[in-house]
């Protein structure tokens, strides 16, 4: 276990050089500008274009570029500095990550507890009333683009332009340190929002699999022990059924926490998904490399978890 | 029975490694499925290999197959090497050598018509291109396993179970092999139809002149099928004799309690029978005891059993088997409902 | 004294969207106390749902039941769920054909085992687990206290079918259902498991019902079996008498197409023709005349009951033809003739159809 933890380590390193290698050469083979004359302001000269390039690092053969990026990161942890405003790019990926984590985290708990509730009903409840509407209610979720949905819920619920002024609007997001009340408030209908297809993904995909369990061999040994038909589901049915929900739920937790992009910009959460949208947009090499960078780690990390977390679930896994 | 060998095997060996390491896999260990076993297979003859889960028989036959490549040993097949086939001549070599699986339901593909899948042999070694002549020759073939020609274009799923190994055997025909691998052909199938397979695949072997080697773990279907019968127990041949004698002498213990486990439709035979119950399980083929495999669970088994490995031998009674203290006619007897009374 | 299990004129049917399957269709046995009883036929003959039906595992809301399943007198078709939960791993307890996949691969044995005890026996964990662990050992599985931790995927075949049946009876059931509990095993592994529930038996002197295909099975451990076809019992015996006297065609059928150890090597093996009906569209008359090779124009439409046999009130079949007859043939079949010339023989005279 501990040797293949250890060489899992190991390949994540690999992938985010792989990673760093192909977001680098994405951005200096097809530059969408020079980032120089970006920063150089409305009217630039030349000599000023020239010396901020040389200031910048942009002059050098790419290679040397990206050695000494790679330098950077390795060696110091450091990440460069953005283009744009001349801050570390670490410094702002570190203020950004409590939003997105709070968004994340908190969206994850959502869909689970739906996901997980309506799934088994159906499962057991099979062509139910229950059942049907909340199928269909899940084939909706999942088709609704998540920008239309949270349009639609701040204009029916925002306390500025909504029809029920029931929830705080776009840009209302404050940080936990500073209010936890309003941090929890602020952050519902993005929950909500963000939530919704994946608890409709999950609702379908527990469905799925608690019926194909429930018709396994040991479901009807269960039965034939005297079970209570309660435990028998709870306890031997959804075990088996969850597995591919965690894993599932490890991997899309670990998207997320590299950026909600969509969300993050219609609720003006000022999360890593904005900071990624902003630096995509000013050609700010060093902010995409980090946000790029942080966004693998979370999913090469999340992918190990899960691995991980299998061998507790599954003790016929063996590493 | 001509008196050259169509099949010789010696030495054979098949180790699966298993790896552990960082990043460099080193071997720590193998699973010794098949560890060192010689027989002949004679033309026209059909041979029987027996023996619990793990002893290795159906990776003999996949060896046998080249669907695996040996450790070490090797498998002649017509007096030429198998391993040293060039690859261009491969695909003649498989021609002659086919299998029949034990599952009639997934080894077939459930999209294909059933004229499709025992065509398939002809589209991949192109013979009997014209269209009308493959249905021709698929159709015979239908016929000679017992199938209804005119359903050539049904789907597998509309078959049933026992059909669909006939479906199995057609395709096996196909190129007209030399020899037919059947691995536990029907054990997946019901009492009432299992006796049409097997009556069957012996009525083919008998007219087309096939070699058979049969590989099941019932020994009364291995007995009503073969002329010869092997006994393998973790890897090993531990008892090799024709049927006749195999089952009217058995000479090894674990032939005698194989055969002592079958159990008998005949309640008073039954009652008479003093059965022997082997105890405990197959032991792991990663870590084989020592000496003579057999001696954790043998009733005979004396100090030399663990100290010196036994030889394959000529033993009294006309089998060859590896044992130190064979089971007298007296012991058979005793255990064995088809052993010669004394 | 009544008996232990009676059930009578069992019916479950389950309306699919092909039609009606009529998987049981009308059952009647008798089990007394402490008896083994054989129930054999081929996939599809009804025999599983049957023992399913009586423990109210195959309710399901397209099946429907009809008849009585009376267990110490108590009709357990019409208790409520909550009472066959109380019966089912209590009073009667069942074990299937693969215990790999019956055992929830997830759990320790040991815990699914003291699952089985606390939802019938008011036990702490502590004492569970001693129980638990006395059974592991009742079954022949050595260090029980240690295997006791392990997961059903670290035991061998034969030792999960111990811990399968360990679990069945940690209860002390009076009836034990065996649902081919041998056939995924190897050989020497099933004469094991055999040995044990035949000294089980015994030493905690329950009834049990053996399910199964193979009638080598049955000869050494049971005492009564009855035949099922296309969901009904076609004949019902004594062991030693269903296999020295047997009446019905299928049950010959069975007998001579399975190759034998105790019979000369080149016997030839007498299939029988055809195969299993669909439990839809049963065959009218006698369900068994498409594969039966004395089938008269008669059987088509007419249906047999099961009615003792001659001179020996506890034989029952349900054929058509009459016991003369089916005493010659099967003393021509005995001598090694082929159905169609046993046929010639007896039935001499008769047109063949």
């Amino acid at each position: 276990m501990t040797t293949y933890i250890i060489r899992r380590l190991l390949w994540v390193i690999v992938l985010l050089f792989f990673v760093s290698f192909i977001t680098f050469m994405i951005f200096y083979l097809f530059p969408s500008a020079d980032p120089a004359a970006l920063r150089a302001g409305r009217q630039p000269n030349p000599e000023l274009v020239e010396q901020i390039r040389h200031q910048l690092g942009l002059d050098k053969p790419w290679y040397v570029q990206y050695v000494d990026y790679m330098k950077g990161v390795f060696l110091h942890f450091d990440l460069g500095y953005s283009y744009q405003n001349n801050i570390s790019v670490k410094t702002q990926i570190f203020q950004r990550l409590p939003a997105t984590i709070s968004l994340a985290l908190g969206a994850a708990v959502v869909w689970l507890v739906i996901g997980i509730a309506v799934g088994t009903i159906s499962a057991v409840r099979r062509r139910s009333l229950f059942d049907r509407v909340s199928m269909t209610g899940a084939l909706v979720g999942i088709s609704a683009p998540v920008y239309w949905l949270g349009l639609l819920a701040l204009y029916l619920f925002a306390n500025d332009i909504g029809r029920f002024k029931i929830f705080p609007g776009s840009g209302s997001y404050v940080p936990i340190s500073q209010d936890p009340a309003k941090w929890f408030t602020s952050l519902i209908v993005p929950w909500f929002v963000l939530a919704a297809a994946f608890a409709a993904f999950y609702a379908r995909l527990l469905r799925s699999n608690l019926i194909d369990v429930m018709s396994e061999d040991y479901i009807r040994t269960a039965r034939a022990k005297g079970l209570s038909e309660r435990r028998v589901v709870l306890r031997h049915g959804i075990r088996s059924a969850i597995t591919p929900i965690v894993t599932a739920a490890g991997l899309d937790i670990g998207i997320l926490l590299g950026g909600a992009i969509l969300t993050e910009s219609v609720f003006n959460i000022p999360g890593i998904g904005r900071l990624a949208f902003d630096s995509i947009q000013n050609s700010d090499l060093p902010m995409i490399q980090g946000t790029v960078l942080f966004g693998a780690f979370f999913i090469v990390m999340a992918n190990l978890i899960v691995d991980i977390l299998y061998a507790f679930i599954d003790p016929r896994v063996r590493y | 029975m001509s008196g050259e060998p169509l099949v010789e095997v010696r030495d054979l060996v098949k180790h699966f490694p298993i790896n552990r390491g960082i990043i460099l896999q080193k071997q720590v260990g193998a699973v010794h499925a098949v560890d060192g076993v010689s027989f002949d297979v004679m033309r026209g003859e059909s041979l029987g290999i027996v023996g619990e889960t793990g002893c290795g028989k159906s990776t003999t036959a996949r060896l046998l197959m080249r669907l695996l490549d040996p450790t070490s040993g090797v498998i002649r097949f017509e007096g030429k090497d198998v391993a040293k086939i060039p690859r261009r001549a491969f695909k003649p070599f498989r021609r002659e050598i086919q299998m029949i699986f034990q599952d009639p339901y997934s080894s077939l593909n459930p999209r294909k018509t059933v004229g499709a899948i025992i065509a398939e042999p002809f589209a991949i070694h192109g013979l009997n291109k014209g269209k009308g002549e493959r249905r021709r020759a698929v159709q015979e073939l239908m016929d000679l396993v017992g199938l209804n020609p005119e359903h050539y274009n049904r789907y597998p799923h509309e078959f049933s179970g026992g059909q669909r190994q006939r479906i199995g055997v057609a395709r096996a025909l196909a190129l007209q092999p030399k020899m037919i691998i059947a691995d536990e052909p029907v054990s997946a199938l019901d009492v009432s139809i299992q006796a049409q397979i097997l009556n069957l695949l012996r009525d083919l072997q008998r007219d087309l002149g096939l070699t058979l080697i049969l590989i099941a773990h019932d020994l009364s279907v291995v007995r009503h099928m073969c002329d010869r019968v092997a006994v393998m127990y973790l890897g090993k041949i531990v008892e090799i004799a024709d049927s006749d004698t195999l089952y009217r002498h058995p000479r090894h213990p674990y032939t005698g309690a194989l055969l002592s486990a079958v159990p008998v439709p005949d309640p008073e035979l039954a009652s008479r029978r003093r059965r022997q119950v082997l105890g405990g399980d197959v032991p792991s083929p990663t870590n084989p005891p020592p000496a003579c495999r057999f001696h954790p669970r043998c009733p005979k088994a004396q100090d030399l059993c663990h100290q010196q490995e036994p030889l394959l031998e000529q033993k009294p009674g006309g089998s060859v088997a590896a044992c130190h203290f064979p089971l007298s006619d007296a012991e058979a007897a005793e255990r064995v409902a088809t052993a010669e009374p004394v | 004294m009544s008996p232990l299990l009676e059930v009578r004129d069992l019916r479950v049917h389950f309306d699919t969207e092909d039609g009606v399957v009529k998987a049981v269709d009308g059952v009647s046995f008798t089990l007394e106390k402490g008896k083994v009883l054989g129930i054999v036929g081929e996939s599809g003959s009804g025999k599983s749902v049957t023992m399913l039906t009586v423990m109210g595992l195959s309710r399901a809301s397209n099946a429907r039941i009809g008849g009585e399943a009376l267990f110490e007198g108590r009709n357990l078709l019409e208790a409520s769920n909550e009472e066959l939960r109380s019966v089912r791993g209590n009073d009667i307890s069942m074990i299937f054909q693969d215990p790999l996949s019956s055992l929830h691969p997830f759990y320790k044995v040991g815990a699914q085992l003291v699952e089985a005890i606390q939802a019938h026996q008011n036990l702490s964990r502590a004492q569970a687990r001693e129980r638990a662990i006395e059974f592991l050992g009742l079954v022949g599985i050595p260090d029980p206290r240690a295997r006791f931790d392990n997961y059903p995927h670290e035991f061998s075949g034969g030792m999960r079918q111990r811990a399968m049946i360990a679990m069945a009876l940690v209860n002390e059931p009076q009836l034990l259902i065996a649902d081919e509990p041998t056939t995924a095993l190897d050989v020497t592994v099933q004469a094991q498991i055999l040995e044990l529930i035949g000294r089980l038996k015994d030493e905690l002197g329950m009834a049990v019902i053996m399910i199964t295909h193979d009638l080598g099975v049955v000869a050494e451990v049971t005492d009564d079996i009855a035949v099922m076809y296309a969901g009904r019992i076609v004949e019902e015996a004594a062991t030693d008498e269903l296999f020295h006297a047997p009446e019905h065609p299928y049950t010959w059928g069975l007998l001579q197409s399975i190759p034998r150890l105790d019979r000369p090597r080149d016997e030839p093996l007498v299939p029988i023709p055809g195969r299993p009906p669909s439990l839809i569209n049963l065959p009218g008359g006698c369900s068994f005349h498409p594969r039966c090779p004395y089938v008269r124009e008669a059987h088509r439409r007419i249906e047999p009951k099961l009615a003792p046999v001659p001179d020996s009130p506890k034989h029952r079949v349900a054929c058509l033809l009459e016991s003369e007859t089916r005493k010659r043939l099967w003393q021509d079949l005995n001598a090694g003739k082929e159905p169609v010339e046993a046929r010639a023989d007896v039935m001499e005279g008769e047109e063949v159809t």
